[in-house]
């Protein structure tokens, strides 16, 4: 029983910050703990993605029930990708809070809770079952709730407000939808809701029911109901923020895109043209955006907008090149997400504000941010050798060779835009004549900058050394695109 | 029953809605509760109320209530305590750093 080692990338961070409560006043072991704990948890999660490379999808049924009678973890190829990434950048997130988060809220377990919220990340990532995966939707957002508001700003608990009622709502079209599947189909196993509904066809109100699930995960990631989103993500500590930009949203994806190729895939025609429709108008809402304010902050979450439209493009277009581009883009954007965020929260930090118009000349004070700062931009345009290019490249392929044009467009132009939006940031804050005096200028931290240099490391490694996780992601796009491997791999083994 | 059930779910949800939309704090997390009830509702009615003995093998019963919908409610019973618990603390703090429970003057402002 090998296979018992899918639970722990979940069970490990839900012990470790449970542990991490009772060692309140250590805050260095705290440090320690939660770092080395998300170390090994990216080494198991690599360990898992190998295997199944030679043993195929791995599934854990708790407690010996077989499906579709219990709960069970799958991991298949496209949910490991996603739990090794994230383990990655929590580790640089943490890096980072470790010389920015400050006192105050470290003794009000930060770390626990950023535990917590890996824990649901990754439990929903890795379930195969419809509740199940509810439940650690919620585990992760009663961890963000905290996160958003600790620290107890004016401005944090303003917007945190807003995100609980969104998320609250979210979830309970969730539960409605759960609901309404179990009253229709009669099961919760993903890969058995899959059988049944290829049995009975895909009915107009499976159709119906399929759109209510579309609305809860775009809520999540942000797919054109993205209101919600610049704020709560303005709002919290650089390093928290950076963890929402990278983890959150990436969730929401990761369960669109298991809904709607291993489950609701009979009528393309509706659910995928929907997607299509919501990714092309998310791109345009994310470029106005990213376009309109001189806050930092908003620039930045605005480009997290853009980039989930464009790898729902993916999705809707729905070809293997397609398909595997959005993972690649996933993967990457999880990177550089991070790293966008983190810069933008130094640069916060050392000018203590967010407004472009009141910063000027930083390169000048700070070579090595400006210059990873300009780095982040071509990764985010798409410009090769780093890791932006690969997956847009197969996302056009894809979508020319389907005959989308209109979205080809509007991905392209929104790569631009991204570039226009960043470059914007760049020349105002870091080109130009200096305003900060030699005296006044703050000391730019060890802390801060060895977390950007690893990103860095990471987005220009994935685009050189995109051939060396190619084999990992053709396996993560032929399995979205047969759900009988994956039907296969639960029900009949 | 289910037809009964269903509807009281639908005016739950409607009250829930009126209460979701107003302006106040207080009025908003009590909406959010009610929503929670009215799922769970839902969720009951969705695995129909048939009279059955209980689901255990061995016992010479013509029908089985299914216990899903149960468990699936009990979870969903916590999780929405839990959520409710956090939303009442975090409305409480605004109110005291803010000064106010009106949504409409939490909008923020352009200066930040």
């Amino acid at each position: 029983m090998m296979n018992n080692m899918l639970v722990l990338p979940m069970v490990i961070p839900l012990l470790t910050g449970i542990f991490l409560i009772f060692i309140r006043r250590y805050i260095k072991l705290q440090k320690w703990i939660s770092l080395s704990a998300m170390i090994v948890n990216a080494g198991i999660s690599f360990y898992i993605l190998n295997r199944i490379q030679s043993e195929g999808i791995l599934r854990l049924d708790f407690g010996g029930w077989t499906p579709p009678f219990g709960i069970l973890f799958v991991a298949d190829s496209f949910s490991v990708l996603l739990v090794l990434t994230s383990s990655i950048v929590t580790i640089l997130c943490l890096l980072f809070a470790f010389s920015s988060i400050g006192k105050a809220k470290e003794n009000m377990f930060f770390y626990s809770f950023v535990n917590f919220l890996v824990a649901g990340v990754n439990g929903s990532f890795l379930t195969g079952d419809l509740f199940n995966l509810y439940v650690f939707f919620e585990v992760m957002l009663l961890a963000s709730y905290v996160l958003v508001a600790l620290g107890g700003e004016k401005r944090q608990l303003r917007e945190s407000i807003k995100y609980v009622a969104i998320n609250i709502l979210s979830s309970w079209i969730f539960l409605v939808g759960i609901a309404y599947l179990y009253g229709t189909v009669g099961t919760l196993n993903m890969a058995h809701l899959s059988e049944r509904i290829a049995e009975v066809g895909q009915t107009p109100l499976l159709t119906v029911i399929s759109v209510l699930f579309m609305i809860v995960f775009s809520l999540k990631a942000g797919l054109f109901l993205y209101y919600w989103l610049p704020g709560s993500y303005g709002a919290p500590p650089p390093a928290v923020a950076a963890l929402f930009g990278a983890l959150l949203t990436k969730v929401g994806i990761y369960a669109m895109f298991r809904f709607f190729t291993l489950i609701f895939y009979h009528e393309p025609s509706i659910t995928h043209t929907i997607i299509g429709i919501l990714a092309g108008l998310t791109m345009i809402g994310g470029s106005i955006g990213a376009v309109a304010y001189k806050d930092i902050r908003q620039v930045v979450t605005y480009n997290v907008v853009i980039a989930v439209g464009f790898i729902f493009v993916g999705l809707a277009v729905a070809t293997p090149a397609a398909i595997e581009g959005s993972i690649y883009y996933l993967i990457h954007d999880m990177i550089v997400k991070a790293l966008l965020f983190l810069l933008a929260g130094t640069v916060i930090l050392l000018t203590g504000t967010g407004r472009m118009d009141k910063m000027s000349g930083l390169i000048r004070n700070y070579p090595s941010l400006g210059w990873m700062f300009f780095i982040v931009m071509l990764s985010l345009a798409g410009v090769p050798p780093l890791s932006g290019f690969i997956g847009k490249v197969l996302v056009g392929q894809g979508a020319i060779e389907s005959g989308h044009y209109v979205l080809l467009t509007l991905a392209f132009l929104s790569s631009i835009f991204v570039l226009y939006s960043l470059l914007r940031v760049f020349l105002n804050c870091f080109w130009g004549e200096t305003i900060i005096s030699e005296e006044d200028e703050r000391p730019l931290k060890k802390g801060w900058v060895i977390p950007c240099v690893l990103l860095v490391l990471a987005t220009i490694g994935l685009g050189l050394g995109a051939e060396s996780i190619a084999v990992y992601v053709s396996d993560a796009a032929n399995t979205l695109l047969n759900p009988e491997i994956y039907i296969d791999a639960v029900l009949n083994d | 029953m289910e037809t009964l059930i269903t509807i009281l779910s639908g005016v739950l949800v409607t009250v829930a809605t009126y209460l979701l939309l107003s302006q106040n704090m207080i009025r908003i997390i009590l909406g959010s509760a009610i929503l929670s009830h009215a799922a769970n509702l839902l969720l009951m009615a969705m695995g129909g109320f048939e009279k059955g003995n209980v689901p255990l093998l061995g016992e010479n019963a013509s029908g089985f209530t299914d216990a899903l919908p149960q468990a699936l409610i009990l979870t969903a019973i916590v999780i929405s305590f839990g959520v409710t618990a956090i939303f009442l603390v975090l409305a409480y703090r605004t109110y005291e750093e803010n000064g106010t429970d009106n949504l409409e003057a939490l909008r923020g402002n352009n200066d930040e």
